[in-house]
C-alpha cells in the first residue's frame, strides 16, 4: 500500500491531522495501538452515550474530544485501529516505509510523508517500592475508569503533583471511590519561582488557572486530605503496597497512584534520530520541530504533546498545521492557501501555550524524584537500582548507552521507555554534567516486541528496495 | 483489586482469569479484567523473580505482560477483552516451543 500521508497515533493531534488532511484530499492512513480513538486523553470517548453525557465522572474537558472522534469517523482517512508499527525506514527526502502489525501479520506501507502524533507518556517516578503491586500511575487508575468503568476497591492514596493529579482524585469521588488522601510532592519553592518569573503568563492563561482553582475547590467540597509539601516519598510493604511513608507520616493504603506529571513519547523520534534537545523547562528530550512541526528530517513531522508538552487543545490544532503543511509539499494547496488557513489556527494556539512555562515551573519535580537515591530501582524491568547506575559511572560508563552495556538497563521488555529519562538523570548527577551533555537511550526497531512469526511473514517488495537505495518516493 | 463504579452499566463479556470468571464491558482490556478479578499479582519478573501488576495501562511499562488464550508475553493492557478469553499468570520468561 502506498499513502500521501502516514499518522502514527489516534489522539487529538492525529485524529485531527487525518480529518483535515483527508479533507484536503490526501489519501491519509491513520494507525493506532488502541481499538478506539481518543488516544489517552480521549481514551473511551465513545462509549459515552450520547443522550446523557452529564452521568460520566469526568466533565467538559473530556466531552470535547467527541467532535474530534466524530471528524475521524465522518472522513476519507483510512483508520486502522490495533496496529502497531514495530519499525520505519525514512527515506532521505520523503516520508519513508512504515512496517506494521496487527493481530500476528505485518505489512509495509510506503509514505510519501510521516506525521508522528504518538502523544505523552507519565512521567517515571522512581520512589522505594515503586515497582509493588498495588502501586500504579494516576494516569492507569483514569484509564481503568474511562474503559472499563473501574474503581479501586479499598483505601486509596493519590501521590505526587500535576493538574492530572487533582483532576483523577475528583473523578475518583465522583465514581463513588473518593482517596483517602492526596500527597501532594511540589517544592514550597515552586510557587514562588513560578509567581515570580511567570505572572505575565497568568492572564493569558487564565481560563487554565481557574480550572485549576475549580479542582482545588471540588476536592475541599468533596472532603478530600491535600497534604502539601511531601518530601521522601516511599511505599510501604514487601509483597505489595500496605501504605505510603513520606518524612514525617504515614498512611495505609490498598492503592496507590503516582504522579510527576508527563513527558513526550519520544520512542519513535529518537529511534529516527531525529534532532533532539533537552528542554530545561519541562525537564525532557523533545524533538526540535518549526512552527508547522517539521523535524530535522524533511519528510517527517510531530504534532501534539510528542514534540513537548502543550496539552490536548494544542495538540489538535498542531495536528491541524501538520496536516496543511503536508498538503501543501504535495501540492494539494498554494502556500498562499495554507498560511491563510493556519492563521485562525495559530491564534487559538498561543493561549494555550502562553501559560505552559507557569505550569512547568508550578510542577517542577523535585531533585530527588528525578535523581534517586541508591537503594531505588531505576529500570523496572531488568532491575536495575541508581545505585548500580552510579558504581557503573565511576567505573567508566559516561552515558545512557554505556551503562546499558554495563547493566542491561534499558534493555528489558520496555526498551528504556521508563527508566530513559532516570537513567539519564542518575549519569547527569553521578558525573556533574548537564542532563543535555549526558543525552538518552538510542532506542531501535522492533519499536515494540513482535514474534518470530510476524516477522517470518513479512512481505518485502522490489520496489521498496529501490526506493530506498534511490532516497526517493514514487 | 478494582470494581464497577457505582452506576456503571451490567457488564456482558465473560472472560476467565487464573480459571475464576469475570464480567467485564466492552472497551476493558485484559489487564482490567485481571484487575477486577482481584489477581495480586500478573507476572513475575525473568530477572529477580519479584511480583508485579499492572502499573501504566497504556503500553509503556510490560509490567502487564500475561498468557492470553496460551500465548506468553502478551501486553495485557493492550489487548481488549473479547467473550471466552482466558488470561493467566506470566511466570519468569517466555519458553519457545520448539516444534
Amino acid at each position: 500500500m502506498t499513502v500521501d500521508l502516514a499518522i502514527i497515533g489516534a489522539g487529538p493531534a492525529g485524529m485531527a491531522a487525518a480529518a483535515l488532511a483527508a479533507k484536503l484530499g490526501l489519501d491519509t492512513l491513520l494507525v493506532d495501538e488502541q481499538d478506539t480513538p481518543g488516544g489517552q486523553i480521549y481514551r473511551g470517548i465513545e462509549r459515552v452515550p450520547e443522550s446523557s453525557p452529564n452521568t460520566s465522572p469526568f466533565g467538559a474537558d473530556y466531552l470535547a474530544g467527541r467532535p474530534l472522534v466524530a471528524e475521524l469517523r465522518g472522513s476519507a482517512a483510512l483508520y486502522r485501529p490495533g496496529t502497531t508499527v514495530w519499525h520505519i525506514d525514512p527515506a532521505a527526502r520523503a516520508g519513508g516505509t512504515l512496517a506494521l502489525v496487527a493481530d500476528e501479520h505485518s505489512e509495509s506501507v510506503v509514505a510519501r510523508r510521516i506525521l508522528l502524533a504518538t502523544g505523552a507518556i507519565e512521567r517515571p517516578v522512581p520512589i522505594p517500592g515503586w515497582t509493588l503491586p498495588g502501586v500504579m500511575t494516576v494516569g492507569a487508575a483514569q484509564i481503568l475508569l474511562k474503559t472499563a468503568d473501574l474503581v479501586p476497591e479499598g483505601r486509596t492514596v493519590l501521590a505526587g503533583q500535576g493538574p492530572l493529579l487533582y483532576l483523577v482524585a475528583l473523578q475518583l469521588a465522583r465514581a463513588g471511590a473518593p482517596p483517602a488522601a492526596v500527597l501532594e510532592t511540589a517544592p514550597h519553592a515552586n510557587y514562588h519561582a513560578a509567581a515570580a518569573r511567570y505572572v505575565g503568563e497568568l492572564w493569558a492563561g487564565r481560563r487554565e488557572l481557574g480550572k485549576g482553582l475549580a479542582l482545588m475547590l471540588g476536592l475541599a467540597r468533596a472532603g478530600i486530605a491535600v497534604r502539601r509539601g511531601v518530601r521522601e516519598l516511599r511505599v510501604l510493604g514487601r509483597h505489595r503496597a500496605e501504605g505510603v511513608a513520606w518524612e514525617g507520616g504515614e498512611i495505609a493504603t490498598d492503592h496507590l497512584f503516582l504522579h510527576e506529571g508527563v513527558i513526550p513519547n519520544t520512542q519513535i523520534s529518537l529511534g529516527l534520530q531525529l534532532t533532539h534537545r533537552w528542554d530545561e523547562c519541562q525537564l525532557c528530550w523533545r524533538p526540535v520541530v518549526d512552527d508547522w512541526g517539521r523535524s530535522s528530517h524533511a519528510g517527517i513531522a510531530i504534532a501534539g504533546d510528542g514534540a513537548g508538552i502543550a496539552g490536548a487543545v494544542a495538540a489538535a490544532l498542531s495536528g491541524r498545521l501538520a496536516a496543511l503543511d503536508a498538503a501543501a509539499a504535495l501540492g494539494r494547496i498554494s502556500e498562499a492557501e495554507r498560511d491563510r488557513r493556519a492563521a485562525p489556527i495559530r491564534a487559538g494556539l498561543a493561549p494555550e501555550r502562553a501559560i505552559r512555562p507557569f505550569l512547568d515551573a508550578l510542577y517542577r519535580p523535585s531533585d530527588n524524584m528525578l535523581n534517586p537515591s541508591d537503594e531505588v530501582i531505576a529500570c523496572r524491568c531488568e532491575e536495575v537500582t541508581a545505585g548500580q547506575i552510579r558504581r557503573a559511572v565511576r567505573l567508566g560508563a559516561s552515558g545512557p548507552n554505556q551503562v546499558k552495556a554495563f547493566l542491561r538497563c534499558g534493555m528489558g521488555p520496555c526498551q528504556g521507555r521508563v527508566c530513559g529519562p532516570i537513567v539519564s538523570a542518575v549519569i547527569a548527577g553521578a558525573r556533574g554534567v548537564p542532563i543535555a551533555e549526558i543525552g538518552t537511550y538510542r532506542p531501535r526497531a522492533p519499536y515494540k516486541p513482535i514474534t518470530l512469526g510476524a516477522l517470518a511473514g513479512v512481505e518485502v517488495f522490489p520496489h521498496q528496495i529501490a526506493n530506498n537505495t534511490e532516497d526517493s518516493l514514487p | 483489586m478494582f470494581r464497577p463504579r457505582p452506576d456503571s452499566p451490567a457488564a456482558t463479556i465473560a472472560v476467565e482469569v487464573e480459571g475464576r470468571v469475570v464480567l467485564v464491558l466492552a472497551g476493558a482490556s485484559a489487564a482490567a479484567a485481571a484487575l477486577m478479578a482481584g489477581l495480586s499479582s500478573i507476572r513475575d519478573t525473568p530477572v529477580g523473580g519479584s511480583e508485579r501488576a499492572p502499573y501504566c495501562m497504556m503500553g509503556i511499562c510490560f509490567d502487564c505482560l500475561a498468557e492470553i488464550d496460551g500465548v506468553p508475553n502478551r501486553q495485557s493492557c493492550v489487548v481488549a477483552a473479547r467473550p471466552g478469553m482466558r488470561i493467566r499468570r506470566q511466570r519468569g520468561a517466555r519458553i519457545v516451543a520448539i516444534e
